[in-house]
C-alpha cells in the first residue's frame, strides 16, 4: 500500500517530520503520521443531505411515489347498482403551492402564509376517467384538483426546493433557516419523528411474569395485528386477541396441515434439545385428541372471540389464522407452508432463547426500532383521506341511483364536491392529532409548533425523536445510553426530568431510510443462490451450515454460503445496483442473513477500508476541496457506504486510520468513521471541548444552548411571531466548534462573549449567580428587544371610509387626547 | 502612611504594616492597620496628621497625553485613593445626549437602540460650562441640541452613518411643538433658548470623535431626528462617566531571598512572561538573576511556581499606579483635579452637617 501523497495546498502537517510536531488534540488523541483529512466530506455530506434531510428526504418520497402507490392500490370506485358507473384514477401528483381566490388560482411563498395565516399547500392533482349515465360514455379528465395538501418547506413541492441564497431572500426567507416543517394557519408545524418498534420482526423477550415470549407486531398495508407466542407451565401456547384462551401451538400447526408430529419437531430443528422441549406441548395435543387439521380447526373455532354475523363460528378460525396471525406473511392459493415456517422459526429462536439467555433480543436495541417520519404520518393520513372520500363519493352515488334523477350524476361530481383532504390534512397537521380510526391509530402530540425562541431551539426540535412509550414509567432500561445509539443518537441530548433518555436526538450524520421497492431485490437474492423456501422440506431449512435469508423480516430461502452471500450482495451495494440503504447482516447466532430495504431504520455513512486502509486517499479529498468530486460519487464509487445498526454487528469501525498498528490488528478493521465528532448531534455540537466536561453538564448545555437570546433567522424583523426576542448586540462565540460553522450558527450569533472573574464574594460564595458590571449593561452589554404580535382588524365600511392605524395623539402636555387610545 | 516618628517598629512588624504579601497559595497581610494605636505599646504612633501627610504625599506623572494619563500616587490608604477612582467614573459631570426625538426612522435599528448608541457618543462640551437641567425647560445654559437628518437614496450603495454627521444647532431646537396648533404660538419649539450657544466656548460644541458608526441605511432608508444633550453624572448612566475607565494598581516588588546563580537564574529569567527579571554578568562566565523591572509585574505567580523560597512577591501598601483614560471631554489630568474638588465638596458637607 503505497502511503497517502498529500497535495501541497492540504492543510495536513507534512513538515511532520522535520518541524517539531504541535501537539494538537488530533496528533495527542490518535497517534497518525500522515492521515487523510477527511473532515471536508462533512460539509459535503450536508450540502447534499441539509441539515433535516430525513423529513425532507420522507416527505419527498411521499409525494413523490407513496402517494402514487396509495392511488395504485384503490384506483378504481364504482356506483353498487351499476358497476358501469365508475371512476379510475389513472394519475396523481402535487402541483405548485398555491391557493384559490375568487376561483383564481394564486401562487403562494412560505413567508406569505406566515404572515396572513394561510396554509402553504398545493393541490393534489388526478387524471381521472369516468363514465357518465346509462349509456356509460366514457369520459377523461386531466389535471383534477381533489384537495390541497399542506407541503413540507424545501421538498420538491415546495417554491423554495433548490433555490441559492439570493432567491430565497427574494422570496423573504432566511437562507439558514433549513425547511422540513409545515405552515398551517400562518402556524409553523413540525411532524416529530416518532420512535417505535420494529414491525414485522420477531422479538424474544420475557414478559412481566417472566415467561419466555416470541412477539410479532405485522403491519402490512391492509392488516395490523401483534402474535404472541409464549410458554407457559413449559407448554407453548398462541396467544391471539381473536381467541378466547391460549391455543396450543401444536394445535395451530396442525390447523395449518402440519398433521404429523414429526414434521413440526423437523421443521423447528433436529436438535433433541428443541423435541424435549416441545414434548409437554405435543402431549397436550394428544391428549386433547386433536390429530387432523379438522379437529384443529373445530377446537379453535370453540375458542373464537367475535363469531361474526350470524353467530356462525363454523370457518372462522381458519380465515383467522390466514389473515390475522403473523398477518405479514401472506398465504397464496391456500398455501399455508410459509406461515408454518415462520411459526416453526419463531418457536425455534424462542428455545434458543431458553437454551441459551445470550439470544434474547433487547427491545432497547437501537436496531430494533424504527423511526416514523413526516412522511409516513402523513401519507397513513392521507390514505385513510382518500379512502373516506372514495367511500362518500360511492355513498351519494348509490344513494342518488336510487332515486331516480333526470340528470345523470358522476364520479367526477362526486369527489370534487368534497374538502376531505384539504381540511382533514390541516386539522390533523395543526391540532397533531392523529385519529385514524382505519388504522387503529389514535396519537396526540405528533406535530408541534415550532420553537421560534432561537435558531438553535427550531434546530433542535427538527432533530428531536419522541417516544412512543408512555413517560410515566419508572423504568431505566428504555432511558440508559444504549451502545448501539453511537453514532445514531446523540448521547448528550435529552431533557432531564420525565423524557429524560426517552427522547433522543439524531447524530448529525445519521440518515433515516425511505422505503425501498422490493421485488427487484427479492429476485437479485434469488440470483444470488438462496434456494426457495417453497423447494425446501422441513429438515433441510436448518440444515447445518446454512443461512436462513430474512427480507424484511420475510423468511425468503436458505443459502449454504452466507458470507459469500452476503459479500456479493454488499458488492452490488457499493457499485450502485441495489440502493445504498439497503442493509446485509449476518447473524451468526441465529444462522440468519437478514436483508433489510424497509424505512425509519437509521444508517450513517463510514469510509470503507480494506484491511485497515482507508479507501478514500488524499486525492479523492483534492477532487473533492476543488469541486469535481460530490458526496455522492464517493458512494457511487464504493468508497464510503451506509451501515445501519445491524450491520454494523458485522463491521470493525476504526475512529482513525493507524498507522502504526501492525498487520494483525489492522486486518479486521472494515470501516473507518469519517469524522468522530458527527456522533453528537446539532446541539451537542455547540459545545466547545465536551470531553473535557463531566457528562451531565453536557446534557445541561443541550437544554439550555436553546434558549439562549439572539437572532433567529435573516428574516427575524419580517416574521409575525407572537413573541420574539432578540439581543441587540449579538456576538459568534469566540471558541467555534465545526459544528457551529457547519449548521451556520456563527452566521446568526446568539448571547455575548461575557469576561468572567471568578472569586469568592465577601468570602462566601454564592452559587449560580453573578454580579453584574454595570457600566456595562449602561453600554448594552446583554440588551435586548422583545417584540410582541398585536392584531388588528382594519375594516372597510363603503363610501370610501376605512379602518386607519395611526399613532395616539397627545396634547402639549404629553396627555393623551383620547383616553380610550391604546399605546 | 508614612515611617513612625521616634523609635521604628522591628522589621518584620515594619514590612507587615507596608506591604501586602503574595504567596504562590494566597495573598497575606491584606488588610492594613487602620487603628492609629495600634503599635502604641512599643512606642510607636501611627496616627495621621495633616503635616506628616503633606511631608510624605507624593504624585509623580508618568505619562500624560490628550487621551489618558498614568501617575504614581504616593503616600494615601488604599480608601483614598479608591475614592478618587470612583468619583472618576460616577462622579465627574459630562454632557451627553439624553433626549431623543425621533421625526424619521426608518432603519433596521429600533428607535430605542438608535436612542442608547447615540447617548455613549463622547461630546466634546466642557461641562463645566453648564447647568444640570431642572424643572424641564430646556434652555442655552443646560442643553445642546444636535440635528441628524441622513438618507440613502434609492438604489445606491449602502450608507454608514458616523457621529460626524451630527450637526450642531447653536440656536436651539428646530423642531416645532405639533399640538395643539394655536395662532401665535406655532412657533413653539422643544427649546427656549434665550441666545444663541455660538459663544459659549472657542470650540464648536460639535463630537469628540467623528468616526463612530451610528447605524447604516439601506437604499431607502432614512434617520431624522433631534437629540437634546444635558449634563449628568455617571452615577445615572455610565454615558456620563467622563473616564472610559479609571483604575490603579498597587506598585509591585519583587526581591529575591537569595542569590539566584547560573541555570538557576536563566530557569527564572525565562519563566516571567513579562520579562520582570534580567541576568547580570559577573565574568568569568558567571550569572545572576536581577530584579530588572519590578513595575512590569503582573503578579501571575509564574515565578513562585513550584516553591516560593527564592522570590518574594510583595505590594507596597501606600503607593498606587494611576491611569486615567478619558473619553475626551476633559483632558484627563483635569478630570482628577475635577475629582479632587468634588471629594472636597463631600468633605465639606461632612463637616457642616457635624458642625
Ligand atoms: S509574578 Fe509573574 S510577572 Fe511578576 S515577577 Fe513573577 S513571573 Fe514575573
Amino acid at each position: 500500500m503505497p502511503p497517502a501523497t498529500s497535495a501541497p495546498d492540504a492543510p495536513v502537517a507534512e513538515g511532520d517530520a522535520e518541524a517539531p510536531p504541535v501537539p494538537t488534540y488530533r496528533s495527542l488523541a490518535a497517534p497518525v503520521s500522515n492521515p487523510v483529512d477527511k473532515f471536508a466530506l462533512l460539509p459535503a455530506f450536508l450540502k447534499v443531505r441539509g441539515l433535516v434531510k430525513e423529513h425532507i428526504d420522507s416527505f419527498n418520497y411521499f409525494i413523490t411515489k407513496g402517494i402514487k402507490n396509495i392511488v395504485r392500490a384503490n384506483n378504481r370506485i364504482e356506483a353498487r347498482s351499476d358497476p358501469g358507473i365508475y371512476l379510475e384514477y389513472k394519475n396523481i401528483y402535487i402541483g405548485e403551492p398555491s391557493v384559490q381566490v375568487d376561483f383564481r388560482v394564486e401562487t403562494i411563498t412560505p413567508h406569505f402564509c406566515r404572515l396572513t395565516d394561510r396554509t402553504y399547500s398545493a393541490p393534489v392533482i388526478v387524471d381521472v376517467e369516468y363514465t357518465v349515465g346509462k349509456t356509460h360514455t366514457q369520459h377523461r379528465k386531466p389535471s383534477f384538483t381533489i384537495g390541497y395538501m399542506p407541503i413540507m418547506l424545501r421538498s420538491y413541492a415546495c417554491v423554495l426546493n433548490g433555490k441559492d441564497e439570493a432567491e430565497l431572500a427574494r422570496y423573504g426567507e432566511c437562507p439558514l433557516d433549513p425547511g422540513g416543517y409545515f405552515i398551517v394557519k400562518g402556524a409553523e408545524k413540525v411532524i416529530l419523528i416518532q420512535e417505535q418498534l420494529s414491525k414485522n420482526r420477531i422479538i424474544i423477550d420475557t414478559d412481566n411474569k417472566g415467561r419466555v415470549i416470541a412477539s410479532v407486531t405485522s403491519s402490512t398495508h391492509e392488516v395490523k395485528s401483534k402474535t404472541v407466542i409464549c410458554m407457559e407451565k413449559e407448554k407453548i401456547y398462541l396467544q391471539l386477541n381473536q381467541f378466547t384462551k391460549a391455543i396450543p401451538i401444536i394445535v395451530v400447526m396442525k390447523a395449518m396441515g402440519i398433521e404429523t408430529d414429526q414434521e413440526v419437531v423437523q421443521m423447528v430443528g433436529r436438535d433433541p434439545r428443541y423435541a424435549d422441549l416441545l414434548y409437554l406441548s405435543i402431549q397436550e395435543c394428544a391428549t386433547e385428541r386433536i390429530y387432523t387439521q379438522q379437529q384443529a380447526l373445530q377446537y379453535m373455532d370453540d375458542k373464537v372471540t367475535y363469531a361474526g354475523a350470524g353467530n356462525i363460528k363454523d370457518g372462522r378460525s381458519k380465515l383467522i389464522l390466514r389473515d390475522v396471525f403473523i398477518a405479514h406473511v401472506p398465504v397464496n392459493n391456500g398455501n399455508f407452508q410459509p406461515k408454518c415456517i415462520y411459526t416453526a422459526v419463531m418457536l425455534r429462536r424462542m428455545l434458543d432463547a431458553i437454551l441459551n439467555s445470550d439470544t434474547f433480543d433487547d427491545k432497547d436495541y437501537v436496531g430494533n426500532k424504527r423511526l416514523e417520519l413526516s412522511g409516513q404520518l402523513v401519507s397513513l393520513l392521507f390514505e385513510d383521506l382518500f379512502k373516506t372520500m372514495n367511500t362518500y363519493a360511492v355513498d351519494r352515488m348509490n344513494k342518488n341511483s336510487d332515486m331516480a334523477r333526470s340528470s345523470p350524476l358522476d364520479f367526477s361530481q362526486l369527489i370534487m364536491q368534497q374538502d376531505v383532504i384539504t381540511s382533514g390534512l390541516e386539522r390533523a397537521i395543526s391540532t397533531g392529532n392523529w385519529d385514524i380510526k382505519r388504522f387503529k391509530m389514535h396519537r396526540k402530540g405528533v406535530s408541534q409548533v415550532l420553537s421560534r425562541l432561537s435558531y438553535m431551539a427550531s434546530l433542535g426540535y427538527m432533530t428531536r425523536i419522541t417516544p412512543q412509550f408512555e413517560k410515566t414509567r419508572k423504568t431505566s432500561g428504555p432511558r440508559a445510553l444504549q451502545p448501539s445509539q453511537w453514532g445514531m443518537l446523540c448521547p448528550c441530548d435529552t431533557p432531564e426530568g420525565e423524557a429524560c433518555g426517552l427522547t433522543k436526538n439524531l447524530a448529525l450524520m445519521t440518515h433515516v431510510t425511505t422505503d425501498q421497492e422490493e421485488g427487484p431485490l427479492r429476485n437479485l437474492c434469488f440470483s444470488l443462490g438462496v434456494e426457495d423456501l417453497s423447494l425446501l422440506s422441513g429438515e433441510e431449512i436448518h440444515a447445518p451450515g446454512s443461512f436462513l435469508v430474512m427480507f424484511n423480516g420475510l423468511i425468503l430461502g436458505k443459502h449454504r454460503q452466507p458470507q459469500k452471500f452476503a459479500n456479493n450482495m454488499r458488492t452490488f451495494r457499493r457499485s450502485g445496483k441495489i440502493g445504498e440503504f439497503v442493509s446485509v447482516f449476518v447473524n451468526e447466532k441465529q444462522h440468519c442473513i437478514h436483508i433489510a430495504s424497509d424505512g425509519g431504520r437509521v444508517c450513517r455513512p463510514l469510509i470503507i477500508a480494506d484491511k485497515g486502509r482507508a479507501r478514500v486517499k488524499e486525492h479523492h479529498m483534492k477532487e473533492l476541496r476543488d469541486g469535481i468530486r460530490s458526496f455522492d460519487d464517493f458512494l457511487r464509487d464504493g468508497l464510503i457506504e451506509y451501515l445501519d445498526v445491524n450491520e454494523e454487528n458485522n463491521a470493525l469501525i476504526a475512529l482513525y486510520e493507524h498507522v502504526d498498528q501492525d498487520g494483525v490488528q489492522r486486518s479486521s478493521i472494515t470501516h473507518i468513521e469519517i469524522e468522530p465528532m458527527t456522533l453528537l448531534g446539532v446541539v451537542a455540537g455547540l459545545i466547545p471541548y465536551p470531553h473535557h466536561n463531566q457528562s451531565p453538564r453536557n446534557t445541561y448545555q443541550c437544554a439550555m444552548g436553546k434558549q439562549a437570546m439572539g437572532n433567529i433567522a435573516y428574516n427575524q424583523l419580517f416574521r409575525a411571531d407572537s413573541l420574539l426576542y432578540l439581543l441587540v448586540y449579538a456576538q459568534r462565540p469566540l471558541l467555534t466548534t465545526k459544528t457551529i460553522e457547519l449548521v451556520g450558527y456563527d452566521k446568526l450569533g446568539a448571547g455575548q462573549n461575557a469576561t468572567v472573574a471568578v472569586m469568592s464574594y465577601s468570602g462566601y460564595d454564592i452559587e449560580d449567580a453573578i454580579v453584574m458590571n454595570k457600566s456595562s449593561l449602561d453600554r448594552g452589554f446583554g440588551r435586548c428587544i422583545a417584540m410582541k404580535k398585536y392584531t388588528v382588524t382594519s375594516e372597510k365600511y363603503g363610501d370610501g371610509i376605512s379602518d386607519r392605524i395611526a399613532k395616539p395623539q397627545r396634547n402639549k402636555d404629553g396627555v393623551l387626547i383620547k383616553q380610550n387610545m391604546r399605546v | 502612611m508614612e515611617n513612625p516618628g521616634g523609635s521604628s517598629l522591628p522589621a518584620f512588624l515594619e514590612l507587615q504594616r507596608t506591604r501586602v504579601l503574595c504567596k504562590a497559595d494566597a495573598p497575606t497581610h491584606t488588610e492594613g492597620f487602620q487603628y492609629s494605636g495600634a503599635f502604641a505599646a512599643m512606642g510607636v504612633d501611627t496616627s495621621v496628621s495633616v503635616e506628616k501627610f503633606c511631608s510624605n504625599f507624593k504624585i509623580e506623572i508618568n505619562r500624560l497625553t490628550e487621551e489618558d494619563m498614568e501617575f504614581d500616587m504616593i503616600g494615601v490608604d488604599a480608601s483614598i485613593a479608591n475614592a478618587f477612582r470612583r468619583i472618576l467614573i460616577s462622579e465627574v459631570p459630562t454632557m451627553a445626549i439624553e433626549k431623543v426625538f425621533m421625526v424619521d426612522n426608518t432603519s433596521v435599528i429600533a428607535d430605542e437602540v438608535l436612542s442608547h448608541r447615540l447617548g455613549l457618543i463622547p461630546l466634546d462640551a466642557d461641562p463645566r460650562l453648564f447647568e444640570y437641567i431642572s424643572d424641564d425647560v430646556p434652555n442655552e445654559r443646560n442643553t445642546i441640541v444636535y440635528k441628524l437628518h441622513v438618507s440613502c437614496e434609492k438604489g445606491s450603495q449602502r450608507l454608514t452613518v458616523k457621529s460626524g454627521q451630527l450637526e450642531w444647532l447653536p440656536e436651539g431646537s428646530q423642531l416645532t411643538m405639533a399640538s395643539p396648533a394655536q395662532s401665535g404660538d406655532n412657533q413653539r419649539t422643544y427649546t427656549s433658548f434665550g441666545q444663541s450657544q455660538q459663544n459659549t466656548s472657542e470650540r464648536p460644541l460639535g463630537v469628540k470623535y467623528k468616526d463612530i458608526t451610528i447605524a447604516r441605511l439601506g437604499p431607502g432608508q432614512a434617520i431624522e431626528l433631534e437629540a437634546h444633550a444635558v449634563k449628568g453624572v455617571g452615577k445615572v448612566h455610565a454615558k456620563w462617566s467622563p473616564v472610559a475607565t479609571a483604575w490603579y494598581r498597587m506598585l509591585p516588588e519583587v526581591v529575591l531571598l537569595k542569590e539566584i546563580k547560573d541555570g538557576d537564574a536563566e530557569e527564572l529569567v525565562k519563566k516571567c512572561p513579562v520579562n520582570v527579571f534580567d541576568i547580570e554578568d559577573l565574568g568569568n562566565g558567571k550569572k545572576r538573576a536581577v530584579v530588572a523591572k519590578p513595575r512590569a509585574c503582573t503578579l501571575c505567580r509564574e515565578c513562585v511556581r513550584p516553591t516560593d523560597d527564592q522570590v518574594e512577591l510583595r505590594r507596597v501598601r501606600d503607593h498606587f499606579i494611576f491611569t486615567i483614560e478619558s473619553t475626551g471631554a476633559l483632558p484627563p489630568e483635569v478630570l482628577f483635579t475635577e475629582a479632587v474638588k468634588i471629594l472636597e465638596e463631600k468633605c465639606e458637607r461632612v463637616i457642616s452637617e457635624l458642625s
